[in-house]
């Protein structure tokens, strides 16, 4: 067991890197939650906003990944 | 690798284990010409492209069978985008968009089929289209603007003493597309699919097996919604990229 605090470093690393994970999650929730928000308000413009929608998603998402990536990178290739 | 001995005679969960590239026939080495499993799913997604669209819409019947319909309404819904996304002027280029959107939602779609390979999962993948589409974007925004282009990254909307600062940001923001496209495509793909291992690996224990299958037909569902919208993004950022490149001013 002893020798293995470089190991346990990048474990550790790893599960902090996943907080990143559930930041995105926030993000991605506010983008749709003020959509659904503004939809409601104004249905008939709604349909027309949709790609803004998966744009505003796909950009909040991907830090996210990032933050995955990241915690892959320390379980897999150090 | 975090393997868990529990009760039931040592759980090994390896979800990283689906994503190793092994040549088809035999062999440890891999060069540029070896057959491997990611190119066999490549090209079964390629033929599963040609027959739908080819062969589904060879009759050209006025009332379409089911094949003719599906293609025709994907054909509509791509076309569309790049109209409402790129502009009148970006149709030139949707052939080239509807190929990607394609391949890589038939890529994705088929990774679902259990024992194939992700293919998108793979960064070298995903990297070979996001700088594709990264260049091809750069030289269009020359090629029909000439020098105007680096307008761009010059925001004229911006009080003066502020678009020094704001075109280091664009040009910095410009120069991470190709890496976030890309990435965000393997990533999410890879993580669903690792997911789904996860699930699998808890499923040999008996006493939570019932709670692990649900979980899992539950993520296989999100998993091939997933798989789409990853696509439908990956197309969308790509008609975004283009109408930034046809249109550089603020």
């Amino acid at each position: 067991m002893e020798g293995d605090i470089a190991q346990m470093g990048q474990f550790i690393g790893a599960g902090l890197a996943a907080i990143g994970s559930g930041a995105a999650a926030i993000g991605v929730g506010h983008v749709a939650g003020n959509f659904l928000a503004g939809a409601l308000r104004n249905p008939s413009a709604a349909g027309a906003q949709t790609a803004t929608l998966f744009i505003g998603i796909a950009f909040a998402e991907a830090l996210g990944i990032f933050s995955f990536l990241v915690a892959l990178l320390l379980m897999f290739a150090v | 690798m975090a393997s868990e001995a529990a009760e039931g005679g040592g759980l090994k969960i390896a979800p990283m284990d689906q994503f190793i590239v092994k040549p088809l026939f035999g062999g440890d080495t891999i060069s540029w010409f070896t057959l491997t499993n990611a190119t066999l799913w490549m090209a079964i997604a390629v033929l599963c492209v040609i027959l739908l669209m080819v062969m589904g819409t060879r009759n050209r019947a006025m009332v379409p069978t089911r094949a003719q319909s599906v293609s025709e309404m994907i054909y509509g819904f791509v076309r569309k985008m790049v109209e409402d996304v790129a502009g009148k002027d970006g149709l030139v280029y949707f052939p080239y968009i509807i190929t990607l959107f394609m391949f890589i939602l038939l890529a994705n779609v088929l990774a679902l089929i259990p024992m194939s390979f992700s293919a998108t999962s793979h960064i070298a993948v995903t990297a070979v289209m996001g700088f594709s589409v990264f260049f091809t974007v750069t030289a269009i925004g020359f090629i029909k603007n000439g020098t105007g282009f680096l307008s761009l990254f010059w925001v004229s909307s911006a009080p003066l003493a502020l678009r020094p600062i704001l075109a280091v940001i664009e040009l910095i923001s410009y120069f991470v597309r190709p890496v976030s496209h890309s990435v965000r495509l393997a990533g999410a793909i890879m993580a669903g699919h690792a997911v789904v291992k996860v699930f699998a690996g808890f499923a040999a224990v008996a006493a939570v097996a019932p709670l692990a299958i649900g979980g899992m037909v539950a993520i296989y569902a999100l998993e091939l919604l997933v798989a789409c919208i990853q696509a439908y993004v990956f197309t969308i950022l790509t008609c975004v990229y283009l109408k930034d490149a046809l249109h550089p001013h603020h």
